[in-house]
């Protein structure tokens, strides 16, 4: 494998796994069925002081 | 103050495990001791052993006096007190070698001529110090406080935490020690020899598992976001410890080793290394306490939880990529530069939106920037944060780069970072943390947080505008030609220049001391369980029983 082969390679298919990566993490993110967990998340904090266990 | 005791059969196993275990790290230093001839190894060894043999003797006594496997009920708050006395402590001797270095660089007649108070010595003591022993007593803290609680659990462990707690501390004071009496790898930020780098890899070991096993066992389905910070930072700060410390030492009984990696390669390892420093230590770690105190001190919901998701995904994938831009114009292939800029730039997007994230937060709660000091600490942290993420990568241009790169400039950008966002989230933080941990109804004043961030403010302000001023004045020195193709000014020169504004650098640094010193009596006093009569209104949300009194829905 030469160098340019190499260096093409990492970057078409870098910005490829990025793209999808981000896409991913956008589709878990918007998902409308997740949004009940999410919103209980964002007070996860402000309501911790019961031990269960 | 008084807690319920507790004991189990299986902690007092683990104290009981424990005392081979020191046993073992005695033997190691012992054995040391005879084979060496390195005068800081055997120094070293003895501080090993003095601190084994500490441990060993409490768990002694522990077991003698029948009180193997006590430890106080619900969640494990003991070693979050101890860290944080530990980052006050830490954080005081830090800022204080900081402002000491910085009147050597104006009168360098301070150095006093003595290899240990020498300034190519203390610097790394100054960087350490605040970074890792101020940063990651703060980061262990808050760490075990907010994994424990947003999991529902108690922190996993007996004794393990108090390893990772202690551990720390002597990898701390090995690695100070050594700077001191002149043992360092030379690496910015990885200075530690290889034995104390073994060491810090044992007890970060403890921490991530300590961390894991609490995820593992908690009581709620999701993974709080701010764990999803700590524990990357927690899992690649393990990966680059190892990875730029691949060191092959000269012997097993001397303090020198040479690193694996040679020329650029070395490099690039390092500055992959020291800005992952700065990106998963100075900024994954320190927005998991933005993400769990914030929302905490405001009593409001993070503003947006799934711009939080796209936050820190972006943030690590984005982050690790960005190091080249140390390494500009240097024997680093060209691509590997370009590559550094352009995830450089590219980090300004997940940066400003984690910030506007945390500033959101305090929808419908903006008075209390007026009212509250502590929220004011925190916010104006974030502020910096987006300031300094905004500066970064505009200094990861290589044209601009070019200018700023070996300034004085690049000493203000860290600073802005490290005073401004890591320093006043670490203090907003441990404003909340201690009348929670010591069951205070409130902070011993509030009128004294009013004057510690003001002055620390305004210090913060004259370090980074004096270091604006002789960092660009310094560059564009250095670059000037005269009508014959020769430099304009000789170094010395320059040095002369950037003279008043080291000066007003140093003045500024020891305002941030002060202000430090006004907080840890605060925190002293509050810790006592003293209240100053002031007119402040303090908020519930200061209190430890408003811990257990906020909104639940």
């Amino acid at each position: 494998m030469t160098y340019e082969t190499a260096t093409s390679f990492a970057q078409i298919w870098g910005m490829f796994f990025f793209i999808i990566v981000f896409g991913a993490v956008l589709v878990y993110a918007l998902w409308p069925s997740n949004r009940e967990k999410f919103d209980r998340a964002a007070r996860s904090p402000l309501n911790d002081d019961i031990i269960e266990d | 103050m008084i807690t319920e005791q507790v004991r189990t059969d299986r902690a007092a196993f683990g104290e009981l495990l424990s005392l081979p275990v020191a046993a073992l790290i005695i033997a190691i230093g012992v054995a040391e001791i005879l084979a060496t001839s390195d005068a800081v190894m055997t120094f070293h060894a003895g501080v090993l052993i003095l601190a084994a043999g500490a441990a060993g003797l409490w768990l002694l006594m522990r077991r003698m006096g029948g009180k193997a496997g006590e430890h106080e009920a619900g969640y494990n708050h003991a070693v979050v007190r101890a860290g944080v006395i530990a980052s006050m402590f830490w954080g005081l001797a830090g800022f204080l070698v900081g402002d000491v270095i910085a009147w050597q660089l104006a009168y360098p007649v301070l150095n006093f001529d003595l290899p240990w108070t020498n300034f190519g010595r203390l610097r790394p003591l100054h960087t350490s110090a605040v970074i890792f022993a101020f940063g990651g007593n703060v980061l262990i803290a808050t760490s075990f406080f907010a994994v424990q609680r947003t999991c529902r659990t108690r922190l996993a462990g007996h004794m393990a935490p108090w390893f990772v707690f202690w551990g720390y501390q002597l990898f701390i004071v090995l690695a100070a020690t050594g700077y001191v009496l002149g043992v360092t790898q030379s690496k910015e930020y990885a200075e530690p020899e290889w034995y104390v780098d073994l060491w810090l890899t044992v007890v970060w070991v403890v921490y991530l598992l300590v961390f894991l096993c609490t995820l593992f066992k908690r009581k709620e389905p999701h993974i709080y976001v701010a764990n999803w910070f700590f524990l990357a930072f927690i899992v690649t700060v393990a990966m680059l410890h190892l990875i730029n410390n691949v060191t092959i030492p000269v012997s097993w009984t001397g303090t020198k080793s040479y690193i694996y990696w040679s020329g650029v390669q070395d490099a690039m390892t390092q500055w992959w290394y020291g800005h992952n420093a700065v990106g998963f230590f100075l900024t994954a770690g320190f927005l998991g306490i933005m993400y769990y105190f914030v929302p905490k001190r405001v009593e409001r919901p993070v503003y947006s939880y799934r711009l939080s998701i796209v936050h820190f995904w972006a943030l690590i994938f984005t982050y690790i990529w960005a190091g080249p831009h140390h390494l500009f114009y240097t024997a680093l292939p060209d691509w590997a530069q370009t590559l550094g800029m352009t995830f450089s730039i590219i980090l300004w997007m997940p940066s400003w939106g984690g910030m506007i994230n945390g500033l959101m937060t305090l929808s419908g709660a903006w008075d209390k920037l007026r009212t509250d000091p502590v929220v004011r600490m925190l916010v104006v942290s974030v502020a910096f944060y987006g300031m300094s993420t905004f500066e970064g990568p505009l200094m990861s241009i290589k044209a601009v780069n070019s200018l700023s790169h070996y300034t004085d400039w690049t000493i203000g950008h860290v600073h802005s970072g490290a005073l401004g966002w890591v320093g006043f989230v670490s203090f907003g933080a441990l404003y909340c943390l201690t009348p929670w941990l010591w069951q205070r109804a409130r902070l011993y004043s509030l009128r004294l947080v009013e004057w510690h961030f003001w002055i620390s403010t305004l210090g913060i302000l004259l370090y980074i505008t004096a270091m604006w001023v002789s960092g660009i004045l310094q560059g564009l020195m250095w670059r000037a030609y005269d009508s014959l193709g020769f430099l304009e000014y000789s170094f010395i020169e320059t040095v002369e220049a950037m003279h008043p504004f080291y000066i007003i650098r140093a003045i500024g640094g020891g305002l941030f001391v002060i202000g430090s010193l006004i907080m840890a009596y605060n925190l002293w006093r509050t810790a006592r369980g003293d209240e100053a009569v002031e007119t402040i209104q303090h908020p519930e949300s200061a209190s430890a029983a408003a811990l257990a009194k906020l909104p639940a829905e």
